[in-house]
């Protein structure tokens, strides 16, 4: 008879394809994965405990580290829970130049994405040309904002920059070259056997898993739940655009692929949209005190980020730093299923799993 | 004149002259993989969009892999404290060996030839078959997990992938009635063997990408999953001979599939034999390595499940259908 | 009886289709039948011509969202408030229920903008019918002018032929229907527009007609509260969000201006009625000393709040989760906050079933605390209550493998804690 013996090995936190210092302890049995154990906090900083002696204003940066991928919208979940608490009318056009930084940052996280993804999977020319693209993103938020990942772009009540003069012109230039860049990634990889052999079928969960392990974003519409905060519960001026919410049935690698590559097109329909109506002009900042304070009371808002629901949580006592701040990191929510996901699998499902769920550390950590 | 030197007594002078020929062969290779490493960087730059190596030796960045090797040359040797010391030794050794010795009998014209063996093909096949278990004790000596894993696909793989690789061969030596290189190539006068053995041609080239573990089917180095498989403990020159290995290989099968199925140095036509055959040859070899690198900057990895099924599913039964139709069209037609 | 049955056919082949105009068709001929139909079945006349527009909103509000069981549970919901709440029998407003219906079903042109133009009308008719008392006629002319200028403003939006046709029918109606009927007819075509083509353009006519609204509204007192409450419901949809914005500003100077009305200060959230659905089913199926208190939380969207006794939590929550009417099958997050006198756990739900959120926190000992694991419910809740005892220290009682997920076991202390002091060897 022959014996096996199950290996354990331990993958990470220095590893190629855990995008970042994700440790994940798995058990093999030859190469089959017997059991899985994450194991996370490489990269905790502490957001939520520094934030507790900071202003809101002071608090922004620290966003921009968590979800680095799209801090966009991690700056924007925070004004917006403050904004809620305070009623506070962000003007017009602040309120477009928000929608056209959020929209810019989620194509770009989902460029990172598919290059990454690939990578994993062994490709390595598609990661080049996503982010060939990613940097033109980069290049325009740059122009916005002045920094090319941490923004720090928006404040309690409108933005920090108004978009420079031709700036607008270059986001709607920008519209069209993606389409036609997204064509060229459907005709490289999306038809290709090899890839389909790898996605399809792999790391496959129902509905109701889903909805039981709260996965958000495109982790839950792949199976086939239609749910966008941006389209179910508009936040900011999303209830202007007209666009389609993405979804597969299947649940699996193969149906988060096609969903978060819909998504950019989507996406780009509302930059074509929301460039269209961008006011000439007005004010991009609202009235607000010098110094915030929302009112005693707590707040939990959520939006739609690129990885799923974000959501920001104040107790304030009135004060000008927050009593309590937590934000809820779609990342760390969606990695709880990876290691039911990975029981059974080989090492090559691994990789193609873990990368599909598209985490970034740094949301996963706080 | 190799010919005669074989058959002439054995002397000191004659062993001199063999050292010397099979040093300019071995230099001649080392050139070879220096430049089809700057060729493949080069060519995977401009596939994805960038320029590859442009800072060492002018802008065509033709010294780059010259420093790389010096660098390697340079670099610390670490052995892991708990590997198994002579076979972590011996293993690089065992892998770059077979890969030169094969490279004596392809005839890279009608005279420059280092062995013309009656068994020249199986002798290519036997010999090459040896470098996996320099591949496996490399993985196993190293007493890490992810060599380990590395080692045992290798091994996997490239048993399971010999075995399509010299079913789809046997056509063309059923065609050629030899086993010889020289009188395969001869054979190809009237009309290259990828014309004629089509099936055997595409099963042959999936198979070799498999035997040379490149994209899409480099399991047992996938970075991604295997950090570097086999030989993710080695360094310096001992990780260099892996390297060497596998570009050797890769020098050796565009010589074989030139030779097998494209007529090895002879023109496509009659009309154009005043070019010489080192031309011919040359061009072939080349376009046939640029496919190799053509692949592996577009098509993303296989699994390694899938990896074994397509081998011993769908490669070996075309494999094996291809000889019945090749002895079929040899009755009938020949 | 048999209405309900009917309707409950109605609702079903509605969701079939699925399809607005027909869900439109059916409340049209729902609304007929309903006409014909003796309304002295049951005792109370006014919840008929409630029903009928129920009818129709559930229908609409099926063909858009499938769940044809959902729009049930909304009805018995909103049944029930008119039921509570309608003290005297209106029976003349029934008719005008009817032709707002009308008025709802032709503006349901656009799916979106009409499902949500009817669940607002619905809370608004229901509001009138219970509240307006005092007819004030004067008023049903300025509404009528307000009606063309909006339907003029609407020129752009795609459903304006739809709008024109029903502010004309409005028009001929509202002769008879009070202004505070008609008020609510404006907003529900104003928000449907809004909502139909939030355009910027759209956006901005239709703060026009809310200015418009607001100037009606402080005329006439009484409805004033109608407006609010619609404009309220607006703003909870977060439809034209903007626009909507605008008018609840507008508004509430028009309440400050209308004078001191005691509903001011006490506007109903539009969950409001989400929050008694769920304290009426807790308190049927669990007693009434489960819950500590519970409201709605204005400063967070309006999402109502439970408060629960520490010994109920879990069972809540279990709750929460398997009730048919409740099924907050999604954990959305999960903390614990350091209170200094106490510790809370602050959990918020959302059903996709039900498309409604529910926040629930409990309090806890601050030197013991200690509190069920709601991972065997919600396996989502597995890291957030890791984190929770990493950061907090609050012991979940039953979590399958409570870790220091982020700092590591041999960690010193709890950094969120009020007191914590960071520990360092060489210090």
């Amino acid at each position: 008879m022959i014996r096996t013996e199950e290996m354990i090995l331990n993958v990470g936190p220095q590893h190629p394809s855990t995008h970042g210092v994700f440790r994940l302890v798995v058990k093999l049995d030859g190469e089959i994965i017997t059991e899985a154990t994450p194991v996370i906090g490489y990269l905790h900083r502490g957001t939520e405990k520094i934030a507790e002696n900071l202003q809101y204003t002071q608090i922004i940066p620290y966003t921009d580290r968590m979800d680095y991928l799209s801090a966009m919208t991690n700056n924007y979940v925070i004004c917006h829970a403050v904004e809620t608490m305070m009623g506070i009318q962000v003007p017009e056009r602040a309120e477009y130049l928000r929608v056209i930084a959020m929209e810019l940052g989620r194509i770009a996280s989902h460029l990172v994405w598919w290059g990454t993804y690939l990578l994993d999977l062994g490709a390595t020319s598609p990661f080049i040309y996503a982010f060939r693209e990613r940097e033109m993103i980069i290049n325009m938020l740059n122009e916005l904002s002045g920094a090319r990942l941490t923004f720090n772009y928006m404040r309690v009540g409108g933005v920090k920059w108004d978009a420079p003069d031709g700036w607008i012109e270059k986001v709607k230039d920008f519209v069209p070259y993606m389409r036609e860049q997204l064509k060229g990634y459907h005709n490289l990889v999306t038809g290709n056997e090899i890839f389909l052999n790898r996605v399809k079928g792999i790391g496959k969960y129902t509905k109701e898993e889903a909805i039981q392990y709260s996965l958000s974003g495109v982790n839950l519409r792949c199976t086939g739940v239609k749910w966008d905060l941006r389209k179910d519960e508009p936040y900011s001026i999303y209830d202007r655009f007209e666009f389609n919410v993405p979804t597969r049935e299947t649940g699996d690698a193969w149906a988060r692929y096609q969903c978060r590559l819909e998504e950019i097109e989507e996406s780009l329909k509302i930059l074509e949209q929301a460039c269209e109506q961008f006011p000439a002009e007005g004010d991009i900042m609202a009235k607000v005190p010098k110094i915030i304070k929302p009112p005693k009371g707590e707040a939990f808002v959520r939006i739609e980020s690129p990885r799923g629901e974000i959501g920001c949580y104040i107790y304030s006592d009135g004060k000008k730093e927050p009593y309590r701040l937590k934000f809820r990191r779609p990342s760390f929510y969606n990695l709880q299923i990876l290691p039911k996901l990975l029981v059974g699998e080989n090492i090559a499902n691994m990789i193609a799993i873990l990368g599909a769920i598209d985490i970034v550390l740094g949301e996963v950590d706080g | 004149m190799i010919q005669d030197m074989l058959q002439s007594s054995p002397g000191l002078g004659n062993f001199v002259i063999f050292f010397i020929l099979g040093l300019v062969l071995l230099l001649i290779v080392l050139g070879f993989v220096t430049f089809s490493i700057l060729a493949e960087r080069k060519v995977m730059g401009y596939i994805q969009l960038r320029h590859g190596p442009n800072q060492v030796g002018g802008r065509w960045g033709l010294l780059q892999t010259v420093a790389d090797v010096l660098k390697l040359l340079l670099k610390e040797d670490i052995i892991p404290k708990l590997a198994d010391r002579p076979l972590f030794i011996l293993a690089p050794i065992i892998a770059f060996a077979p890969s030169f010795m094969v490279l004596a009998t392809i005839p890279f014209t009608e005279n420059f030839q280092f062995a013309d063996l009656n068994v020249g093909l199986l002798y290519y096949v036997a010999i090459s078959g040896m470098t996996v278990f320099g591949v496996l004790l490399g993985g196993w000596a190293s007493n890490n997990k992810y060599s380990l894993l590395g080692g045992a696909r290798a091994t996997a793989q490239m048993i399971s992938y010999e075995i399509p690789l010299v079913m789809s061969v046997l056509g063309v030596i059923l065609l050629s009635g030899s086993l010889n290189l020289n009188e395969i190539v001869e054979a190809q006068k009237n009309g290259w063997f990828i014309l004629l053995q089509p099936i055997g041609f595409i099963v042959f080239f999936i198979a070799s990408v498999a035997e040379l573990s490149r994209t899409p089917f480099d399991l047992p180095e996938s970075e991604s999953e295997l950090v570097a498989g086999y030989h993710t403990e080695y360094t310096g020159f001992r990780w260099a001979f892996f390297m060497l290995a596998e570009y050797v290989y890769l020098f050796a099968m565009s010589a074989l599939i030139t030779v097998l199925f494209l007529g090895g140095w002879m023109a496509p036509f009659g009309f154009l034999d005043f070019i010489p055959g080192s031309v011919w040859f040359s061009i072939k070899f080349f376009f046939v390595l640029f496919v190799y690198l053509w692949l592996r900057s577009t098509f993303p990895r296989m699994r390694a499940d899938k990896l074994m099924e397509f081998a011993w599913k769908v490669l070996l039964p075309i494999a094996l259908g291809n000889i019945f139709l090749t002895a079929l069209i040899k009755s009938l037609f020949f | 009886m048999s209405e309900e049955k009917d309707l409950e056919q109605l609702k079903r082949e509605a969701a079939e289709k699925a399809k607005a105009a027909m869900a439109k068709r059916k409340a049209k001929e729902m609304a007929a039948k309903q006409e014909e139909a003796p309304k002295s079945e049951e005792p109370t006349q006014a919840q008929t011509p409630d029903a009928d527009d129920l009818a129709k909103k559930k229908a609409a509000a099926a063909a858009k969202a499938k769940a044809a069981a959902l729009a049930k549970k909304k009805r018995e919901g909103m049944v029930d408030e008119a039921a509570v709440e309608s003290e005297s029998p209106v029976a003349k407003e029934a008719t005008e229920a009817d032709d707002l219906a009308k008025k709802k079903a032709a503006a349901a042109a656009k799916a979106k903008a009409a499902a949500l133009a009817k669940k607002k009308r619905e809370g608004m008719v229901d509001e009138a019918a219970v509240e307006s008392e005092s007819p004030a006629a004067k008023e049903t002319t300025e509404a009528d002018d307000l009606a063309k200028k909006k339907a003029a403003a609407v020129a752009k939006a795609k459903a304006a032929a739809a709008a024109k046709r029903k502010a004309m029918e409005l028009a001929a109606g509202g002769g008879k229907t009070e202004g505070a009927v008609a008020d609510d007819g404006d907003d529900a075509k104003a928000k449907a527009i809004a909502a139909a083509k939030a355009k910027a353009a759209a956006a901005a006519k239709a703060k026009a007609a809310a200015a418009a609204k607001a100037k009606a509204a402080r005329e006439a007192g009484g409805a004033t509260s109608d407006d609010e409450k619609a404009k309220a419901i607006a703003a909870a949809k977060a439809k034209a969000a903007a626009a909507a914005k605008a008018k609840a500003a507008l508004v509430a100077k028009g309440g400050k201006a209308a004078g001191a009305e005691p509903e001011a200060e006490a506007t109903p959230s539009p969950n409001q009625k989400y929050l008694d659905k769920y304290l009426k089913v807790i308190e049927e199926n669990m007693g009434t000393e489960v819950l500590e208190d519970s409201y709605i939380n204005k400063l967070s969207k309006d999402v109502p709040t439970l408060v629960v006794k520490r010994e109920y939590y879990f069972k809540l929550a279990q709750f929460l989760k398997y009730n048919e009417l409740l099924g907050f099958d999604y954990l959305s997050e999960l903390h614990g906050t350091d209170f200094e006198t106490h510790m809370e756990v602050y959990v918020h739900l959302y059903s996709y079933r039900n498309r409604q959120s529910v926040a629930f926190k409990t309090k806890i000992d601050r030197d013991d605390p200690t509190i069920e694991s709601l991972q065997p419910i919600w396996a989502g809740a597995d890291w957030p209550e890791c984190e929770a005892y990493d950061l907090l220290g609050i012991k979940f009682i039953g979590h399958p493998n409570l870790h220091r997920i982020f700092l590591g076991e041999d960690w010193v202390g709890h950094p969120l804690r009020k007191d914590y002091e960071p520990y360092d060897v060489e210090v």
